[in-house]
């Protein structure tokens, strides 16, 4: 658990970051949103002490940072950045191994951690292990860097808008990625980024800021569905909002289930339970379908969600 | 293993000609018709060569340490107020001609070999501390902030990311200055270190041709020979740190 409490940072007379409060739950992604220079990042680089704060308090697991060793706390901080600042003069497997190595872990459970990061990262190691960053394409230089950070298994993750530097289909590529590993591992993350999209996709809540304070903190259907202020409603996108809310829920809510799952008919294109309802309703659109069949992952049909039920229902 | 073939074939070059010499004798007769000596003869060139080295090593190696050192410095938070002036002096260093350091250095530190030492490591520093400046300025932050990010220490970020990274662009400073110094060491000789400019001078003194082209040919091979030593040293650095480079 990470807790900011009356945070300030001043740079000079400038106030970059303003009394601000937030807590971030043990396994919950957090997202920072906002418009460069709200005090986003700045905030983020508190919390590993990259930067001091100039007032108040910075608790991890209940213990204020000011007190502990930078390297200790930072060492169990994976950080990723835009930049990716992999190191040009190591290889992959090097660059992933930085921080066991710095723990001094013995060889073979490096070389087995590394192993173990780089095929949940979908990079395969015998082709990928030996090259250098400049070999690889920007989305595989960002998967080494969040492999990196995740290398020595630390509780917190802090990522300073990671995928900003992506094209937008290595950048949804790699979000749908971060979700899975997620799931799996369940770190802490602090998550900086000036995509709305993005944040609402990711977070499961979002802390939106300007000008150094934090306007609003909720969970994307509630930072939508009642957003606190002007600024955030324009943020979010007033009109587009419908469609938002419909990018967030699954299609499992909304359709109309079988008694049990049924054996698929060879041939039947369907949509997955975890699909959203804007796709499903997408599919239809484009298909000029009234229903369409939804499938669970075992390839079994569930049931059917309906064009009436979404439009009725769907945000 | 091929690319330290030149400066080992340049060095035994060298040798072969400091001790023999006088084996060329007919060859500078005939450069020399009009004089009965036309081997210098006052020093053995072995004792010259290994004299002048011996000057611009330890000048290299003093220069090295104080300008990576500054270099460092001025790059640190700590020092980064001194960066503007240490790279103006780094900068302006290089237009003050070395005779200038020799005049200046002769009164303070008599004749022989200390101001001359004094001089080749002053001026032998300015390029090694603007390659030095150059090379970790270059390094992207991104890189530096994910080493600190990441839980090393300043000096382990230091360590085992800046000066890799800077190595090269600061060997390169090394070679500028070494070669260099071996001409502006070859100067000493007027002032009493004893070089292999001590043949040059004798030649030019008594209007014998032959001294000076001994003196003359011994320097140069000797600045071939270094600046192929480096060239070496390089092509071994890329391959160890920097192999996209050389793939």
């Amino acid at each position: 658990m990470i807790e900011l409490k009356n945070v300030t940072r001043r740079f000079g007379d400038t106030v970059a970051v303003d009394n601000i409060n937030l807590t971030i739950e043990t396994g919950e992604v957090c997202v920072l949103v906002g418009s460069s220079g709200c005090g986003k990042s700045t905030t983020l680089r508190m919390i590993n002490r990259l930067l001091p704060h100039s007032a108040g308090n910075i608790l991890v697991d209940g213990e204020d940072i000011a007190a502990m060793n930078p390297e200790q706390l930072r060492l169990n901080m994976g950080y990723v950045i835009q930049g990716t600042g992999l190191f040009p003069h190591w290889t992959v497997a090097r660059n992933i191994a930085m921080v066991p190595q710095l723990l001094k872990w013995p060889r073979d459970r490096i070389d087995a951690r590394v192993n173990e990061l780089m095929t949940l990262l979908d990079l395969d190691p015998t082709v990928h292990a030996n090259k250098y960053p400049q070999q690889l394409s920007g989305g595989q230089a960002q998967r080494v860097g969040v492999a990196r950070a995740l290398a020595a298994d630390p509780n917190i993750l802090l990522m300073d808008e990671p995928f900003g530097a992506l094209d937008a289909i290595t950048r949804e590529n790699l979000q749908m990625e971060m979700l899975r590993i997620q799931k799996q591992v369940r770190k802490t993350t602090v998550f900086v980024t000036h995509d709305i999209d993005e944040a609402l996709k990711l977070a499961t809540r979002i802390a939106v800021m300007d000008r150094g304070r934090i306007i609003q903190h909720d969970t994307p259907e509630n930072i939508l569905r009642h957003p606190a202020s002007e600024f955030v409603e324009n943020l979010v996108g007033k009109q587009d909002r419908g469609l938002k809310l419909m990018s967030l829920r699954p299609v499992r809510e909304l359709m109309n289930p079988h008694r049990g799952p049924k054996r698929a008919d060879p041939g039947v294109e369907g949509l997955r339970e975890e699909d959203s309802i804007r796709l499903a309703l997408s599919v239809m659109l484009w298909r000029g379908l009234q229903e369409v069949s939804v499938f669970n992952a075992h390839g079994e049909e569930t049931g059917v969600i309906t064009r009436e039920r979404i439009i009725r229902e769907g945000a | 293993m091929r690319v330290w073939l030149p400066p080992l074939v340049l060095a035994a070059l060298l040798c072969g000609l400091s001790a023999g010499m006088p084996a060329l004798e007919p060859f500078f007769q005939w450069v020399q018709p009009d004089k009965q000596r036309v081997i210098y003869e006052r020093d053995s060139f072995l004792f010259l060569l290994q004299n002048h080295l011996l000057l611009v090593v330890i000048s290299a190696a003093v220069g090295t340490i104080a300008a990576v050192a500054g270099g460092v410095f001025a790059t640190r938070p700590s020092g980064r107020d001194f960066l503007p002036l240490v790279s103006q002096v780094a900068s302006i260093g290089q237009t003050f001609p070395p005779v200038a350091v020799l005049a200046l250095a002769v009164p303070v530190l008599g004749f022989g070999e200390a101001p001359i030492l004094v001089a080749l490591i002053l001026y032998g520093l300015l390029p090694i501390l603007r390659n030095t400046l150059a090379g970790l300025e270059s390094i992207n932050p991104a890189v530096r902030e994910a080493g600190l990010g990441m839980g090393m220490s300043p000096f382990q970020v230091l360590l085992r990311v800046e000066l890799p990274l800077a190595g090269r662009v600061i060997l390169a400073g090394i070679r500028t200055s070494v070669t260099i110094n071996i001409a502006t060491a070859a100067i000493g000789s007027t002032i009493g270190a004893r070089t292999l400019g001590d043949p040059v001078i004798a030649g030019l003194v008594n209007g014998n041709t032959a001294y000076v082209l001994q003196g003359a040919i011994l320097i140069g091979l000797l600045a071939l020979t270094i600046d192929s030593l480096f060239e070496a040293l390089e092509r071994t650095w890329d391959h160890r740190f920097s192999p996209q480079g050389a793939a």
